[in-house]
């Protein structure tokens, strides 16, 4: 699958697919999208970037193994959920800034629960097929 | 429309478990995935089905002014579908593993666990 | 005392002693600071012959409101009696164990197991609700199981451990239900308070069940006919335990359940039937045996069962006589048959055996011993001035004046009689024939036991005599308040140790002759038809039972179990389908609404057309690639009915989901085989109609499901408050983030395990067999 039109494509179509990506994940709140299919945006992302120009480019590209997003994504999820019990709240009690902020709405723990979402999907779904595509 | 649904959903069903009854893993594994497709669209006829009414609160309202399609279901097939892909990528990877070891996918000849 | 200072020291004793027995086996205390562990027992039982008792009050530690699970204790005549013997005796086998176990391994920890029954054994005589008394019951199975067990790498000791706990445990467990039964009757587990609604239980229509069950867990526990076997059994125990749990105490616990209840239950005539008929036939039936028998051990095993028939038969005979005779003979019974054991267990251990063919005329070199047992065997005989001879009078006089039936007080007698000639030859031949003067004695220079080996013993047979002279000892204390409480009113009778000649007199001295007789002529070869009943009795039929368990299991799991898992889940599917089936058929009005179905459009039509067709590209296709292909077709069209039914979220996860599946499927697939070509057989059909059947179920329960009303209570409770308290306009994303969070938060977890696994399972280290490839 080494064309040398997927391989131009998939240099411009990695970062255009992230930041749809990200503009899912933070618009979920008021329209369809979220932590879920923006994380699997971004994992088809990488996948694409992977047929096209093979997996170690794109290992290379990423610095980390997508496993470490994981851990990464769960602490976020779980100390958002912590964080009202700060001010003396039970677990997980929905948090809001006062003002409003454009895209995104009003800014509160929900929200860095659907961050930790979103890279739990990402490093899952890609540990799962960089392994696959690395063992023959 | 209602009907033609039913009828979908009991197609997948029974291709699901016709498919998992099968000797062959891959079978299996797509029997299984074509059941969880029946399962997620059974319980999205039970919340009934409406057109052009997603559960979105309009814009420059608080609450809904209108008729809206039920979430409840929504949000369960949504987590469901999410886990089934786990689910699935492990079974296919179980699949392959156990083909190395024994060289065949035919479930009827792995009938002792020793041999894994 | 008063009781409540007796409530505060019964907490205390119970503490210590589980203490003491979780402790002990790790401390490596030496054998002479173990023996001071009697001062536990010792302690308790001063508190306990101090302390009065009373019928009405109950002590109460723990009280619930909605569990029927109050601890409460109660210390009556009975409960004094059971206490004063589990810790009397208890301080005397410490004793006497620390020196008999001296030079074994282990003695720590036979010492903590004792005291752990202790324990437990105290619990159930003294708890006043049925379900704690349950607990502390099945406590003392247990550590008699550990008991039996003891000398843990003999098979036979193992074998036997297994049997009586199997047995017991059994017992227990009917007794359990019988418990349940009876509580839900009366409406209560306090026992004290079931005495008072005596009328609701008897004529319940569940009272014969629970009667029986009741008894079923009183009659394996005191190795009733044709529960006895365990019992000899348990004599593989080390001969300490043998004489404190399974002559003393822990067998009677049996018999003290039915004192127990006896005022509950005396009313009734299947009691009364079934206590005398098998508490007859056992007595007779182990006294009979227990003549056959050579090993001192399984002689005393044997009387005991026998003795314990007594017990159970006395107490179905009721009336204030029998109580009487019951509520002495128990404590008579524990006096001369613990001693009777300890002088059994100090001959072995000075001998090196209990077999009475090979011992002879060891009354010259063991005196001490031959006065024990001929004391022993004096009480066990009923000589005067023994206590023995009091209590076998008033077995007498209560079968003498049994008048419930027409020649009752002979037959009653006549069974007494014989079985009490039988005991009474079994006792000389532990107590006397072992001692018995002759010209070439077995063992002529053995050595002396030491003082604790013989010193317990002596002094329970000595107090036989010594309470017999003086029966006023024991007659206001003891005797009086145990008779009150089991039966139920109160009693009070004076025992004398000389009638002047009459009819009880001319009785007592045929049993003595009888039993002499037979003791003097009895030849030892075991008769044919005592070896057949012994090869096809109750033992082999629960040997039976167990083999043929077995072999059943065995059976079953090699046909139900054989590794295919086409048949797992065709059995799972064939019963899920028949159940479901049968409900739902049952329900189903097949009404279909046209006014509440919405139309097809053009659009509609064609996507499901496609999706029905690649669902059946998907079965039959016969390449893998196909197959998987459409089965991703079957995914993008799901994806646009979500679309079309305003269901975005879910259309976008299922497009994304959906493509990474087909690429999962291809990353592997190119490496597995082919699919299997198979013909067309006879299984197909099968599976067909199971799985067209499970389909159409389905199809009709979702149409069914439509027709009803729908309940939105907890969507429109979501929908309201999405925005107002979540600040969040797509419901959907609210749900799961905010609402519903914690479980999303569950289920990424879930989501890291399965890629944590899949990354395992491929990196693993592969083994030799797979480096072949």
């Amino acid at each position: 699958m080494n064309t040398i039109i997927l391989k131009t494509a998939s240099k411009y179509l990695l970062p255009l697919l992230l930041l749809f990506s990200v503009f899912i994940l933070l618009r979920g709140h008021y329209l369809p999208g979220g932590g879920f299919v923006g994380g699997l945006v971004a994992a088809i992302a990488f996948v694409l970037h992977a047929f096209a120009n093979g997996l170690p480019e794109t290992q290379r590209l990423m610095r980390i193994h997508p496993g470490f997003l994981m851990p990464v994504g769960l602490a976020i999820a779980f100390l958002s959920g912590i964080f009202p019990m700060l001010f003396d709240l039970p677990f997980m009690t929905g948090m809001w800034k006062k003002d409003p902020i454009p895209v995104i709405g009003s800014l509160g723990s929900a929200l860095f629960f659907d961050i930790g979402v979103y890279l739990v999907v990402i490093g899952s779904s890609l540990t799962i097929l960089f392994t696959i595509s690395e063992t023959k | 429309m209602e009907i033609l649904l039913a009828v979908t959903i009991g197609l997948l069903y029974a291709a699901g478990i016709f498919l998992i009854l099968r000797r062959s893993m891959v079978r299996l594994i797509i029997g299984l995935i074509l059941l969880g497709n029946g399962a997620n669209l059974l319980i999205f006829l039970l919340g009934r089905i409406s057109k052009g009414k997603p559960p979105i609160i309009p814009e420059d309202s608080k609450v809904f002014t209108d008729l809206y399609a039920d979430p409840i279901p929504q949000a369960l097939i949504l987590t469901a579908i999410v886990i089934s892909f786990g689910l699935q990528a492990y079974a296919i990877i179980l699949v392959k593993r156990a083909y190395r070891v024994t060289k065949t996918d035919d479930l009827e000849e792995m009938i002792t666990t020793d041999e894994l | 005392m008063q009781l409540s200072g007796l409530i505060i020291t019964l907490i205390f004793t119970f503490i210590s002693l589980f203490i003491l027995a979780l402790a002990l086996p790790s401390a490596r205390v030496n054998s002479r600071r173990s023996a001071l562990s009697f001062l536990v027992p010792f302690s308790a039982f001063c508190v306990f012959a101090f302390a009065t008792p009373s019928t009405e009050q109950v002590i109460s530690l723990w009280e619930s409101n909605s569990l029927p699970f109050n601890i409460s204790f109660k210390y009556d005549g009975l409960a004094k009696l059971f206490s004063l013997l589990i810790t009397g005796i208890g301080t005397l086998i410490f004793l006497y164990a620390s020196a008999y176990m001296k030079n074994t391994k282990y003695t720590q920890r036979l010492l903590s197991f004792l005291l752990l029954f202790m324990g437990a054994m105290l619990g159930v005589v003294l708890s006043d609700n049925l379900l704690v008394l349950f607990l502390f019951w099945e406590l003392t199975s247990i550590s008699s199981f550990f008991l039996i067990g003891f000398k843990n790498e003999d098979d036979a000791s193992q074998k036997s451990a297994l049997q009586a706990l199997s047995i017991t445990g059994l017992g227990g467990l009917a007794m359990l239900g019988g418990f349940i039964l009876i509580g839900e009757m009366a409406q209560t587990y306090s026992i004290s308070q079931m005495l008072s609604h005596t009328d609701l239980i008897l004529e319940h229509p569940w009272f014969v069940p629970a009667l029986l069950l009741i008894l079923l867990g009183a009659f394996t526990k005191s190795a009733q006919f044709p529960f006895h076997f365990w019992l000899p059994g348990a004599m593989k125990a080390p001969t300490p335990v043998s004489a404190y749990l399974h002559s003393a105490t822990m067998v009677k616990a049996g018999v003290y359940l039915l004192a127990r209840l006896n005022p509950i239950f005396s009313q009734s005539e299947l009691w009364f039937i079934l206590l005398t008929s098998f508490g007859g036939l056992t007595m007779l039936y182990a006294a009979f045996q227990s003549l056959y028998k050579t090993d001192m051990k399984a002689i005393l095993a044997y009387t005991t069962v026998s003795a314990l028939g007594v017990m159970v038969f006395l107490i179905g005979m009721g009336g204030e006589q029998a109580i009487v005779a019951v509520s002495l003979f128990i404590l008579v019974h524990a006096l001369y048959k613990a001693a009777f054991f300890m002088l059994a267990g100090t001959i072995d251990h000075e001998t090196g055996t209990r077999d009475i063919r090979k011992l002879s005329g060891l009354g010259k070199s063991l005196p001490i011993l031959f006065g024990i047992g001929m004391l022993a065997a004096w009480s066990n005989g009923g000589i005067p001035p023994s206590i023995g001879f009091v209590g076998k009078d008033l077995i007498y006089e209560s079968t003498l004046n049994f008048q419930k039936f027409s020649y009752a007080p002979y037959i009653l007698t006549a069974i007494s009689w014989l079985t009490n000639s039988m005991l009474f030859a079994a006792g000389l031949l532990v107590g006397y024939l072992p001692f018995r003067k002759s010209s070439a004695p077995s063992h002529p220079d053995v050595h002396k036991p030491s003082l604790m080996l013989w010193l317990p013993p002596a002094l329970l047979a000595t107090m036989g005599i010594v309470f017999g002279v003086f029966p006023i000892l024991v007659e206001g204390s003891i005797v009086n308040p145990v008779a009150t409480a089991i039966a139920g009113v109160s009693i009070k009778t004076h025992l004398v140790l000389w009638h002047g000649f009459n009819t009880v007199l001319y009785i007592s001295l045929a049993t003595l002759s009888a039993g002499l007789i037979l003791y003097l002529f009895f030849q030892k070869k075991t008769p044919n038809w005592v070896t057949v009943a012994e090869k096809y009795g109750p033992r082999q039929a629960l040997h039976g039972i167990a083999n043929s368990f077995i072999s059943f299991s065995a059976w079953f799991t090699k046909t139900m179990q054989n590794g295919k898992l086409r048949l797992y889940l065709l059995v799972i599917l064939s019963v899920l389908g028949s159940l479901l089936g049968y409900v739902v058929l049952r329900e189903t009005t097949f009404v279909i609404d046209p006014q509440k179905l919405s139309e097809i459009t053009i659009y509609e039509g064609i996507t499901v057309g496609i999706l029905i067709t690649s669902i059946f590209l998907t079965l039959f296709s016969g390449s893998r690639l196909a197959a998987v292909a459409a089965m991703g077709v079957v995914g993008y069209t799901l994806c646009i009915i979500f679309v079309f039914y305003s269901a975005p979220d879910l259309a976008m996860t299922q497009f994304t989901i959906d493509t990474l599946t087909v690429i999962l499927f291809v990353l592997v697939l190119y490496r597995l085989p082919r699919f299997i070509r198979l013909d067309f057989s006879p299984r197909h059909i099968l599976d067909g109609v199971v799985a067209i059947g499970i389909g159409a179920l389905m199809s009709i329960i979702s149409l069914e499901v439509l027709h009803r009303s729908p309940v939105r209570e907890i969507s429109d409770f979501y929908a309201m408050n999405s925005y107002l308290l979540a600040k969040g306009k797509n419901v959907v994303n609210v749900i799961l983030v905010d609402f519903r969070g914690a479980d999303t938060l569950i289920e990424i977890v879930v989501l890291s395990i399965a890629a944590i696994g899949v990354y395992s399972l491929l990196k693993l280290r592969l083994r030799k067999n797979e480096k072949m490839e």
